[in-house]
Order: structure tokens, then sequence, then C-alpha cells
């Protein structure tokens, strides 16, 4: 049987995806500690084939302003990568490297820009790595794009990828612990079917 | 001011005076406004893709593409009284969130320029465009007098 719409995954195939977000947050929580030289604790990632609304009701509504950070991955798996950050993730990264802080996401200068997409860089690089190590597969990731909008309006990029496939995306929802204070990175991924495929093949459970 | 309806994504809704039909965070996708002045209907579609043709044949829902939503509308609308030679349009959003040289991206041109072409087939005229660039927009479109209410983050919010 191939895949034609992620609503076939079961949950051993979600528990795959959990396990490869486990150890590819891991990465990226090391990553982030040394860059804010703190202690950066991670719990287990939560993965969900979630429906759009339900998407953005979990992001804070429609018109919740955020940080989209998307992604292209080529190579062997194909598809795209979709970070959207809360204005305290912003602000955690922003004082604990460059000692400053905004009100409004809509502060965040090209300077701040760059400096975010580098941690999008270094997030995506360890979750892609993960999967790497796990199958062989070759992944390459694009520069990653930056803007700051309506999370329903963001959305609607990965929704009208999505839309060719099923009306789920695949939602993985972080939470990084660092110093005190408790942070969420969400990332939707949005795989071409037949690279979803090919993953699930490399890792011995088949479609 | 009547009681407002929410229309989701890939949804469509109409409604009579004085009722208020709104759609939140239009992105890529494009919002369709509807009017038939003389009745006071209106009608909203969210679409988010160009053609029911293009996509795979999985999806039932075809409320999602701009030549199968605009059809359902005007079907409703007329349903409920209207007159399809009366109706005239207002549309917006189809944006290009991220920058990218990707074609892919540019979704948000080709959902305007289906739109579009799908007016021109049942002859209906586009009074006010607030398409493309690069933000998101929410839509409040009234039924007394077909004002449609364009709103985004960082802009003033324009009543065409």
């Amino acid at each position: 049987m191939s895949l034609q719409n992620v609503e076939q995954l079961n949950s051993i195939h979600l528990d795959v995806l959990k396990e490869i977000g486990n150890i590819g947050s891991g990465n990226a929580a090391s990553a982030l500690a040394s860059l804010m030289s703190a202690t950066v604790d991670i719990s287990v990632p939560s993965v969900k084939l979630l429906g759009f609304e339900e998407t953005v009701e979990f992001l804070g509504g429609p018109e919740n302003i955020v940080i989209g950070m998307l992604v292209g991955l080529t190579g062997d798996i194909t598809g795209m990568m979709l970070y959207i950050l809360q204005k305290n993730f912003a602000n955690e990264m922003l004082k604990s490297v460059m000692g400053k802080e905004i009100n409004d996401l809509f502060e965040l200068d090209e300077m701040d820009n760059s400096f975010i997409c580098e941690i999008g860089n270094i997030m995506a690089g360890s979750y892609v790595n993960a999967i790497s190590a796990l199958t062989g597969l070759t992944i390459d990731i694009s520069v990653p794009n930056l803007t700051v909008d309506m999370v329903g309006a963001i959305l609607s990029v990965p929704a009208i990828e999505f839309a060719k496939v099923g009306d789920k995306v695949l939602f993985i929802d972080d939470s990084f612990m660092a110093g005190s204070s408790n942070i969420k990175s969400n990332m939707i991924l949005v795989p071409e079917t037949n690279s979803l495929e090919l993953l699930f093949t490399k890792l011995g459970v088949g479609i | 001011m009547g009681s407002t309806i929410t229309v989701g994504i890939a949804d469509l809704n109409a409604v009579d005076s004085p009722g208020v039909l709104a759609t939140y965070a239009l992105g890529s996708c494009v919002g369709i406004c509807l009017y038939d002045p003389d009745r006071k209907i209106a009608g909203l579609a969210h679409i988010m893709l160009p053609w029911s043709k293009e996509t795979g044949t999985h999806s039932d829902n075809m409320r999602r593409y701009a030549d199968t939503g605009i059809t359902e509308l005007i079907q409703k609308m007329c349903g409920m009284g209207a007159s399809s030679s009366r109706l005239c349009a207002k549309i917006a959003g189809g944006a290009q969130m991220f920058k990218t040289n990707s074609c892919v991206f540019n979704i948000g041109d080709r959902n305007v320029e289906a739109v579009k072409k799908v007016l021109e087939t049942y002859r209906i005229r586009i009074l006010a465009e607030e398409t493309g660039q690069n933000f998101g927009r929410t839509v409040f479109f009234y039924s007394e007098d077909g004002i449609m209410e364009v709103k985004a983050a960082t802009k003033p919010t324009l009543r065409v």
C-alpha cells in the first residue's frame, strides 16, 4: 500500500516521529544551551496529527502574532518544516545573547531577525541530522525564511501544501526549559508523501 | 449591525441583511465576497487552491478550490433569492507569506488569478481588490451596504 494521506499513519508511525523529534530536540537543546550559556532542559515532544483549525487554536487563535520560520528540505527527503515561535521564545533568546527585550514582535530588527534565523537553522539542522543518522538518508536544509504575522495566515502555507495530501498536519510540540523560563517551539513538518514513505521504510516500519 | 458568522478555511457562507461575515487571517488563501445590492444578500468563500482538477482526487471538500467554491457560493446565494446577474465581487488575500524563489510558494498569485478567471466566466465584476504582497489579512463583509473591511497586523484598516 502506498501512502496517499497522512491520516493513514498509525500510532507506531507517530511514535517513530516522536522519537526522531526527541533526538532532534535533544540536539537542538544542547546547541541552544551553548549559544545561551545556560542549562536547557527538554521534555518529550508531543507529535500529533492535527486539523488546521485545531492547530490555529493551539497556537493562540488565528490573529495571534507569531514568528514563522520556513525551512525547505531537499535531497532524499523533500518537503518543508515550519517553526512557529511565540514572543517569549524570541525574548529569552534575545535576552541571553544580545541583552535586549522586545514588547512587540514587530520591533524585531534586521539583526534580531538574522539571529533568530540562525537559531532556526540550528534547530532544523539538529532535527534533520537526527533523521539522517537514523536512516542514512541525505537531507539538505535551505536557509530559514522568516516572517512575523498572524498565525492563521502563516499556517495557510503548510495547509495549502498539505491540502494536496490530507486535511491534517504533522504537528510537533517542543518544550524547552531555559533557566527559569519555559519556552515552547512548535514545528510543523510537511514532507512529500513519498518522502515520508521512504523514511518509514528505512526505519523498518513500512506503510 | 447583525450577528457575525465566521467562515473558516476552505468554507463558505451567505447571509441576509443585517448579517456580517468574517474570515480570519487569510494568508495565501483568497476571500471572495459576493454581493447582491438589491436583495442585500452577502456571501463569502475562503478558498485555498486554484483549480479542483489540478489536485488529487482524494478530496471531497470542493469548497477548497476557486472554481468549485465560487460556483457553490453563487448557487447558495441564488437559493436565498439573489440573482447571479446582479452579483458583484470584492476580493482579498493571496499574499506570499515567505520570500522564496520556489514557484510552489507563489500559490497566492495563482489563487488570485484563478478567482478572477472564475468570476469572469460568471460575468461578475470585481469592484475592489486587496490582494498580493506579503502579509495576512482578516476580512469582514457587511450585508447592509456590501462594504468589505480588511484588517492587517501592521496596516490601517481599509473599508472598500
